[in-house]
Parts: structure tokens; sequence; C-alpha cells
């Protein structure tokens, strides 16, 4: 399985590719089983590890099981994890974190990918240093940014807002502070690879469209919001619902800064999965793990499909 | 207009036009805002990451007390050694390099023979093949955690469980959609005239793939492996599932367990150390990184 929390990038796949030319089959006679041989290796790896676990998670969200006997139960997992007073908290913080990324994480790499994208010398150096965050390992940044966040008035960022009079801050001792905390980092964490798709996409807004703004005496702002931004258009619609999705699995960063506290107030829907399925004290509760992630997945996959619904015509 | 005839020095225009670079006070004000911006990406990009050298090679007390301190009071390089030895970093720092090196192994293989089998031989079902490993991409992994847990559990036909064998990462990795859907893409535009030159001097289809795809697919290979040694390096709830004995462990799973039990300036040389190869990969292979980093907007166009 790849890291739930390194989702690969399926924007390269929203849009239709420019359609293959079409080819005649070759080598005619050997169809059958060379071709067998060489589908293989994907046919074993994604029945054993893919499809057959996808299956079997929609099985396993209607049966209570403690690996050695197994029975039907229904919908009894849905009701127990729907009546769970700690899910209400969880789906809230999850919202909160997505709201907060969306404030903090969405803006951020547009404006820094259009200034840079104006760079004429060293541009590589703007680029290498906005990506590098993003090849530090999640745990390691997660770990040294918990020691950054260190509620004493000599941590990191503590000591750095008292040159100019703040603080000290307790940072993710506090409930109200925490989600915020997190969601910085994880901001820290992943904007680089926003700006560098930003930027990709801004190569390839055509000149004439700002010779044509010019000509009209537009100022620089006004090529921005006039030329620059909606030419953006499809590449924004698309990290955006990518980014919801992403926040709405978050893991790393509540589970390691804070556990889910203080308070629960970091608790996340993934991290009650987990505490679901491999923290329970009476053995995995795998019925309602599975349960949650695939009603998680259901409101996943109406929202992006009421999104692209809504949003139709602005791309094109 | 017909762009071939603009001139030329005007084809690599951004928002900001020729006419107006030439402006000083224009030129003036751009050049503070990307001085500007150079600063802050400096010290947000490569600043935490300057503080942690220098943290990995500070004494526990300087780091606690000042932490900001430019220079420290004394330099203790046995923290890096300590953190290699006696805390065996090595062990884990190897056994991700393993995790690393299977997970490539296993993506490529599947990736490329899956894209040949799928885009140059084209089987009857191929379209199904192909619309079913799309569609898992639509599924949250998630939603995998437990079912895939499971089955390394208790494999199909093997009779013993993966769990605390590197199997359990490597094997599941190879499902991985992108990377078969990346790799197809790429074949479906090579030009299908050499296969059929190759099969009329009497390739068969082994000899097609060993010989001449897989030697023009040098960049899509690239990428993937960029996509696969990272995404290994960084996984953490997966390993951590799967690996329970602590001496199979790579150093995402271990560095959280091992702070309680060892020193501060030791623990954050051990961070240190865990951060410098995909760093120095990154640095290496910049031009390939920021590529790959950039292909969804690349080809949405």
């Amino acid at each position: 399985m790849t890291d739930t929390l390194v989702k690969p990038d399926l924007s390269v796949l929203a849009t239709p590719p420019p359609a293959p030319p079409r080819r005649r089959r070759i080598f005619r006679w050997f169809r059958g089983i060379h071709t067998l041989v060489f589908l293989l290796p994907l046919l074993v790896s994604f029945i054993v590890f893919s499809w057959i676990p996808i299956g079997r998670a929609v099985v396993m969200s209607f049966q209570k099981t403690n690996l050695i006997t197994t029975q039907f139960v229904g919908i009894e997992n849905f009701e127990r994890v729907l009546s769970d007073p700690l899910l209400g908290t969880a789906v809230v913080n999850t919202l909160w974190f997505a709201l907060l990324a969306l404030l903090f994480g969405y803006p951020l790499p547009l404006i820094t990918a259009v200034l840079m994208s104006e760079v004429k010398r060293a541009k590589g150096l703007f680029s290498a240093l906005a990506y590098l965050p993003v090849v530090v390992p999640p745990v390691v940044a997660v770990l040294l940014w918990k020691f950054f966040y260190d509620a004493s008035p000599t941590g990191v960022f503590n000591e750095i807002l008292g040159y100019v009079g703040l603080g000290p801050f307790p940072w993710l001792q506090d409930a109200a502070s925490a989600m915020p905390a997190l969601v910085v980092e994880a901001t820290w964490a992943s904007a680089g690879g926003t700006i560098i798709i930003y930027l990709a996409a801004l190569t390839s807004v055509a000149p004439e469209l700002y010779d044509a703004a010019e000509v009209d005496g537009a100022s620089i702002w006004k090529k921005i919001w006039h030329v620059t931004l909606p030419q953006l258009r499809g590449v924004l619609l698309i990290t955006f619902i990518l980014q919801i999705i992403g926040t709405a699995q978050v893991f790393l960063e509540p589970y390691l800064f804070t556990g889910g506290g203080p308070a629960n107030s970091t608790i996340t829907v993934l991290l009650l999965i987990y505490q679901y399925a491999f923290q329970n004290s009476l053995g995995g509760d795998y019925g309602s793990a599975t349960a949650l992630s695939i009603m998680l997945a259901v409101v996943l996959g109406l929202l992006t499909a009421v999104y692209f619904r809504l949003t139709k015509g602005w791309s094109s | 207009m017909a762009r071939s005839r603009r001139p030329v020095e005007q084809e690599d225009r951004g928002i900001i036009s020729l006419a107006d670079w030439r402006r000083p006070s224009i030129r003036r004000s751009t050049n503070l805002v990307h001085g500007v911006l150079l600063v802050v990406l400096f010290v947000v990009g490569l600043g935490p990451m300057l503080w942690l050298a220098k943290a990995a090679i500070t004494p526990t007390q300087d780091t606690i007390r000042t932490p900001m301190a430019l220079w420290p009071n004394g330099i203790d390089l046995d923290n890096l050694a300590e953190a290699w030895n006696r805390v065996e970093i090595s062990t884990y720092f190897g056994n991700t390099l393993i995790l690393a090196v299977g997970v490539w192994v296993v993506q490529i293989l599947v990736s490329t023979t899956a894209g040949y089998a799928l885009s140059v031989l084209r089987p009857k079902w191929g379209r199904i093949i192909t619309g079913l490993v799309l569609a898992t991409l639509f599924v949250p992994s998630i939603v995998l955690l437990v079912p895939l847990y499971l089955t390394v559990l208790d494999p199909p036909l093997l009779g013993t469980s993966l769990i605390n064998t590197f199997w359990a990462v490597w094997l599941p990795a190879g499902a991985n959609a992108f990377n078969v859907m990346l790799v197809k893409r790429f074949f479906d535009n090579l030009p299908f005239e050499i296969f059929e030159a190759a099969r009329v001097d009497g390739a068969g289809p082994y000899r097609l793939f060993w010989s001449i795809v897989l030697p023009m697919s040098k960049p899509i290979l690239g990428v993937v492996s960029v996509f696969a040694i990272i995404a290994s390096w960084k996984d953490f709830l997966w390993p951590l599932l799967v690996l329970p004995n602590p001496a199979l462990q790579p150093l995402s799973v271990r560095l959280p367990s091992i702070q309680r039990f060892i020193e501060l300036d030791v623990f954050l040389a051990a961070l240190a150390i865990s951060t410098v190869i995909p760093v120095v990969l990154f640095l290496v292979f910049q031009r390939m990184f920021l590529n790959s980093a950039g292909l969804g907007g690349a080809v949405k166009g």
C-alpha cells in the first residue's frame, strides 16, 4: 500500500489524455500466453492487494470478526460508529483542519508561484528552496516541529516571537492552538509541491493574452486578475478538491504531534479509524474501522462528484 | 496571430512586458519583491534544515537554553557517532534503504510489464483491466488499511503470515495504479512504427520489451523511480502496522519511539541523519524531482 498521506497527484488523470493514435494489434499470433506473462505481475498484485481488499472492506463493514469466527451483523457496525460520541468531535476537527488548511495553504502557493514566475535569474534556486520541505521525511518534519513548538519561553518559536515581545504560547498544549499549529506544519510540508504545479501551469499561459491585455491598457494587477488567474482555473479547481480530499485523511500530524489531544481537540476521522482497529484493548474492532472508512470514502466520492458537477463549465 | 511570426525575444515574456521591464521603477520594485521572496524562501525552506544541522552537533543544554544561538558553546560531533552506533540508527537506516529498494524493484517491474502489455500488446480485455486499475485510484487508501492488513496477516496460498517480513511492505507496493497509468500513457505515445519494424526484423515480444521499449522509456522510469523511492522513504503507517519487530523497522517508524530513551542532542542528530539522503537525492536529481512534481500541471496543459 502506498502511504495514506502521500497521495499520488490524481490531477494527471483528471482530464482525458491526448487521444493515442489508433493502433493495430501487434503480435497477433502471440496474443494470449505471452500477453498473460506480461500482465501477470499486474494481475497478481492488483487482485491480491487491491481488488480483493476493496471488496473485502465492503463485506467487512457488515461483519463482526475476531479473526477466528466471523459473522454478519447487518448495519450494526455503522450504527455503533454513528452513535460514538467521539465521531462528532472527529468530524468537526477534520473539517476544522481542512478549513484552516485552505485558509493557510491554498492562497499561499498561488501567490508564491505567481511571484516566482517573473523571476529572471536563479529561478532554479527559488524552486529548490520552495520544494525542499517536501523532500524532508514527514516523520522527521513533525518531530522537528514538535521541538520548535516547545511551550517554554526558550522553545524555538517562543524565543523568536519573544524578540518582538509576543508569547510565550502553549502551542500544542492548548486545545485552541493545537490544531492551527498542526496545520501550519502541514502547510509548510506540502506547499512546495503545489507551487511547482502552479509554476508549470503558469509557463503554459499564452504570452499573446498578456499582449492583448496591454493593448487594452491593463496594469500588472489587472493582468494577473483578468489573464493569469482565469488561465489557471483548471489547475486551481483540481488542486482545491485534491487538497480537501487530502486533508480529510490527515493522520500523521495528529498522531505524532498530539495523539489526538489535548482533550480530543485534534482527534481526526483517520485517527479514530486507526484507534478502532489497532489501539483497542479488547482486540481490533475491524468492523467499525472498515465501516467508518467506507463512510469516509463515500462522503469524499459524493463531495467530489458534486464539486465537479457544480464547477462544470468553469474550467473550459 | 501565428506564433511563429512573432519576434523571437518576446516568446518567453511573462506577466510583466519587456517594455515594462526596461522601466527602472518597475524593475526596482520587482527586484525588491523577488529579493524579499528569496529571503523568505531561504528562511522557511532551508532555515529548519540549517537549524537541525546545527542542533545535531550541539550539546543538549545549549539547544534547550539558547535554541537560536548562532554559535553554540561547544561542538559535540560525538552526537552523530552515538546516534549512528549506540542508538543503532545504522540498522534502521539500512532497513529504510532495503524497503525503498524493494519497493522500487516491485513498482518498476509491475508498471513496465503492465504498461507494455496494455499499451503495446493490447489484449482483447485490456480496456477492462485498464478501467479496473484506474478505478482503484478513486478509492481512498484508508479503505484498504484494515483488509490489506488482514491479507498480509494471512496471505492467500502462502499459508504463512508476512508480518515482520519486508515482503509485507514490498508486495502491496506493486498495486500502484498511478505508476501503471503513468507508464502506460508514456508507452502509448512511443512511435508504433519502431515496434513494427522490430517485429519485421524478427524480434519477439520479450526482445521488443527488453531491447526497444525499455531503453526508450528512461525518462518515465526515472519519474517512477523518484516517486517510488521518495514515497517509500516517507511511508509511516503501513510499516508501523506490519513491522512490529523494532529490528526490522525503518527510520520513520523508529524515530518517534526512540525519542523517549535517548538524549535530545543525540535524537536531533538522528533526525539530521534521516534527512540527509532524501535531501542529497533531491539536490542531485533536482530537475527530475521538479519535473515529476510539475507533471500534474503540465499534463492538464
